[in-house]
């Protein structure tokens, strides 16, 4: 057998199921947003779903409040994870425990974190509870909503608490196969501790952190069931309001939600050049 | 480097308030399960039950079926995921071929892809396969996000794996099924484990991919953790909630050693 039909043996099964289940999908997807389904008489495609999303208030609080989130998150995540990444590359009491927490946080569901952020943040949550026992609080409604509210907050709180450790783990791992002799060598020249980070390590975990940041960046804008559990009702999240819109009794608006469901898979799409364009140079380098 | 005391404190401190912070979403939680009635101001629950347990643990609830369900549906998406992902491993891990980078790209693109762009797509297909509200709909549907890690685990694996074993167990007269079982199996099996449970962790938390396709009649344990917490029941929760994360615990412990410092390994828990 030559190599050309071994490979391409090896990669039929897996590549049919990528292609068929997820390629399919989308292309599924991408025609019925265009109202374009000849199996069920649709032949004429249209922007219907388009012009009814881009002219259609909802659909702009919704993205800009999605692609708030997923920013704010991403950013807040990356830096804390690069002085997490910091702190765990030297030893002190209690780092066997924070790696431990780290790889056990890894593993723990979103949707676990967001229910447990619901009971810490609530207005009558823990955080509210101790606010009470202070006495810097009376009744809950006197706690700022930080769950359910316009920021945010409580959903942004959740990634960051999951982000951390995913982000933070493989900039830790980065550091570790870099070593520290270019920081040696800068320090030995002269550089201060800030400059050495500033100019020497983070140049060069940068690409690192960057493409794990796109991987957050993209699932934070994409994922339902954290802000659906901690968000608000209006505007709610996109990948929220996608659902909705599909699930809603009137059969005409699933056109709507499949037109942003192809809106974030576009934004994916973006993503996927970053991490391609940064994990490619880490490599090189 | 000299480590000043202050310094040290430093760390010290951080390290607290990271640790902190870590576990601090999973104890409400946990007090929760075991709480009878937990009103505002306390901070602690007045009375202690063990009630929502003996529920979720009950024959009546629901919910041990819905955990063999979930165990079952995961099992399935990850064993046929080393099925169909180590040869594709293989292929992307020992050759070099035109085309490569592409097949890579589209292998990338659903660990990046959220979930809700493709299911309401694949949702529309399935209602006229009738896959849809079916255990196997759910099954199929979880490869997207599991096959990918799965591939590129094993990707990683094939990269350092030196095929002349296999050659000279061959010259040698053994037959090609037995020369995969003695051969190649015991040394790419840590990457089939990783990657395993990876795949397995992967499918036990997807929430949106599940609801869609078994339009609610699939109930996974996540879908039913989601009911009862938007129903208020904040102790059935909890219960539930402590049951769900434990499988995640066990295969940590199990393979702490494994993970470790492995970034492309570890990437994989990025859509949990």
């Amino acid at each position: 057998m030559s190599d050309r039909v071994k490979i391409f043996l090896l990669l039929l099964p897996a590549m049919t199921i990528i292609v068929v289940l997820f390629f399919g999908g989308l292309g599924i997807g991408l025609m019925r947003s265009f109202n374009y389904m000849p199996v069920i008489g649709l032949t004429e495609p249209d922007l219907s779903a388009y012009v009814s999303v881009f002219t259609d208030r909802e659909f702009y609080l919704s993205f800009l409040l999605t692609f708030h989130i997923a920013f704010t998150s991403t950013v807040i995540s990356s830096i804390l994870a690069i002085g997490a990444a910091l702190l765990l590359r030297r030893s002190f009491v209690g780092r066997g425990i924070v790696n431990f927490l780290f790889q056990l946080n890894l593993t723990v569901p979103h949707l676990v974190g967001a229910i447990g952020m619901l009971y810490l943040f609530s207005q009558s949550g823990s955080f509210a509870r101790l606010a009470h026992e202070f006495g810097m609080i009376q009744r809950p409604s006197d706690f700022p909503a930080l769950v359910f509210d316009p920021y945010a907050i409580g959903i942004i709180l959740q990634y960051v608490w999951k982000e951390i450790p995913f982000i933070g783990v493989i900039v830790l791992a980065n550091m570790q196969s870099i070593g520290e002799d270019y920081e040696s060598v800068a320090r030995s020249l002269g550089a201060s501790k800030w400059q050495t980070f500033r100019f020497v390590l983070l140049p060069l975990i940068f690409p690192g952190v960057l493409s794990a940041s796109v991987m957050v960046f993209a699932f934070t804008f994409g994922a339902y069931e954290i802000p659906a559990i901690l968000g608000a009702n209006f505007p709610a999240a996109l990948p929220v309001l996608a659902y909705r819109k599909y699930t809603d009794v009137d059969l005409a608006a699933r056109p709507e939600a499949m037109a942003m469901a192809i809106i974030i898979a576009l934004l994916s799409a973006v993503m996927i050049y970053f991490y391609v364009r940064y994990s490619r140079r880490r490599i090189r380098g | 480097m000299q480590e000043t005391r202050r310094m040290r404190s430093f760390r010290i401190l951080t390290g607290a308030v990271l640790i902190t912070w870590l576990v601090l979403p999973l104890i409400p939680l946990a007090i929760w399960s075991f709480a009878k009635g937990w009103f505002y101001p306390d901070l602690l629950p007045r009375n202690w039950s063990l009630r929502a347990w003996e529920y979720a643990l009950s024959d009546t609830a629901g919910v041990i079926d819905s955990l063999w369900l979930t165990i079952w549906i995961s099992l399935a998406a990850t064993a046929l995921s080393i099925l169909v992902g180590v040869p594709a491993g293989r292929a992307l891990g020992m050759y070099k071929f035109r085309g490569k980078e592409i097949v890579e790209l589209m292998i990338l693109a659903p660990t990046i892809v959220p979930g809700i762009a493709v299911v309401l797509g694949i949702h529309s297909v399935f209602i006229s396969m009738g896959l849809n509200n079916s255990v196997t709909g759910v099954i199929l549907v979880h490869l997207i996000p599991t096959l990918p890690y799965m591939v590129l685990v094993m990707a990683g694996i094939f990269a350092n794996y030196d095929p002349a074993y296999e050659a000279q167990a061959r010259s040698l007269g053994a037959s090609p099924l037995k020369t995969f079982w003695y051969v190649t199996l015991p040394a790419i099996r840590p990457g089939i484990i990783v990657g395993g449970l990876f795949a397995f962790l992967v499918s036990w938390s997807q929430y949106i991919l599940t609801l869609l396709i078994g339009g609610g009649r699939v109930e996974t344990l996540p879908l039913l953790l989601f009911n009862f917490a938007t129903a208020g029941r904040n102790d059935i929760t909890g219960a539930i909630g402590m049951i769900y994360i434990l499988p995640g615990i066990v295969i940590l412990l199990l393979t702490a050693k494994h993970l470790s410092g492995r970034s492309g390994a570890v990437g994989g828990f990025g859509q949990i």
